[in-house]
């Protein structure tokens, strides 16, 4: 996948997660500051991008992912395909 | 040698609710906790919670709710044969608070010990009473879920302080025609104890987004798997009454399993999280509000630290 498809996969996620708009999701947003999502909801984002691309985000893992981009990038060195 | 007496079914037979007198809204936590209204409700759903005064104890809040409940029963306390106080959080390992529970009871004739698998406790002590009035070891037996859990808490940690609060609810157990009590489903998981423990110096903690994902991606497979050993579909279910941490893990749950026709008990808006209590405290006030009714039948789900689980469906009495 490339990074534009995970990134707009990752935005249907969040929109599913949160209630937030895809196009927000955009790789300079904060999911803390920007997007104002919650350390609970990022569990639910990281399962369901788990379940997405078949990869395993762990809870070590996941604390380290602060921005959009972190988390495409996560997902982009995992190999993770369509 | 003889084997048990007898085999037979079990059912809950009656049930009660024991709060403590004290309501502490999220507005009345101690400031120095720095945290809101809006923060804790959006992440927990908790608005307010029971906090037990210096003369509420484990086993003045069980004993109480253990009298309503045999009365509820229309039981004489003196043929209860067996107390199982499910708790965290007696001030002291020894001696247990079941004893004193059932003398307090006036079951003068019975056993009694306590029952530890944390917030999970409850479901554990009803499957041993139920399973102690089938096999005909006792004729009635009392489950008690009760915690004094403030106790405990690092009232200076915002991430557990605000979760938790104290309570007691029992129920009583008795012989029956019909299957009352589902066979148990039971679980645990020792290599992730660290995720619920104590400190060094005895205060609760707990790794809250990681318990979060353990329940919500772990325990509706139990949940359905506790319906399969019961026998009965989950839209057949009127109620679930999952164990009360958090809201947002409860309508997690719900949504997994799909019980499409069942209430879903939310005690945990304003009773907080009361670990071992919350199961019997959320069924007994379902009833009491008229949201299930006798012969209805409840899934009941308890989970916690160790990590620990257990369920089983149960008919309202």
């Amino acid at each position: 996948m490339s990074d534009t498809e995970i990134l707009a996969a990752l935005g249907e996620i969040v929109q599913e997660a949160t209630g937030i708009p895809a196009d927000r999701v955009v790789p300079a947003a904060s999911f803390t500051n920007d997007l104002d999502i919650d350390s609970l909801s990022m569990v639910e984002i990281a399962t369901m991008a788990e379940d997405r691309f078949n990869v395993s985000i762990p809870d070590a893992e996941l604390s380290k992912l602060k921005t959009v981009a972190d988390v495409v990038d996560f997902l982009s060195k995992a190999g993770v395909a369509a | 040698m003889n084997g048990p007496a007898a085999v037979r079914h079990s059912r809950i037979i009656g049930m009660a609710e024991q709060r403590p007198e004290l309501l502490m809204t999220n507005h009345e936590l101690p400031p120095n906790l720095d945290t809101s209204d809006e923060w804790i409700q959006q992440r927990t759903g908790i608005v307010s919670r029971r906090i037990a005064g210096p003369d509420e104890t484990v086993v003045s809040m069980s004993s109480d709710a253990a009298r309503k409940a045999v009365a509820d029963a229309g039981v004489d306390p003196a043929q209860v044969g067996l107390v199982i106080l499910a708790t965290c959080s007696m001030p002291q390992p020894i001696p247990g608070g079941a004893a004193q529970v059932a003398t307090a009871l006036g079951a003068t004739r019975a056993g009694a010990f306590d029952l530890n698998a944390a917030c999970a406790g409850f479901c554990y002590a009803l499957s041993v009473a139920s399973d102690a009035v089938r096999l005909g070891s006792v004729e009635y037996a009392v489950a008690i879920g009760a915690e004094k859990i403030s106790h405990w808490l690092d009232w200076n940690d915002r991430s557990s302080a605000i979760l938790f609060g104290d309570g007691a609810g029992a129920v009583v157990v008795g012989p029956s025609d019909e299957p009352g009590i589902s066979p148990v489903v039971y679980g645990s998981d020792g290599s992730a104890a660290g995720l619920i423990d104590m400190t060094p110096d005895d205060r609760l903690r707990l790794d809250g987004p990681a318990v979060f994902r353990w329940a919500t991606t772990s325990l509706a497979p139990v949940a359905l798997s506790v319906c399969e050993a019961a026998g009965v579909k989950p839209d057949e279910l009127d109620a679930l009454v999952l164990h009360q941490a958090n809201l947002r893990i409860i309508n997690s749950l719900a949504r997994q399993i799909g019980a499409s026709n069942a209430v879903i008990a939310t005690d945990v808006v304003d009773a907080g999280n009361t670990s071992a209590a919350s199961v019997p405290l959320a069924l007994a006030r379902l009833r009491r509000e008229g949201a299930i009714t006798t012969g209805d039948l409840a899934l009941t789900l308890s989970f916690g630290s160790g990590l620990t689980w257990a369920g089983s469906v149960v008919s309202v009495p």
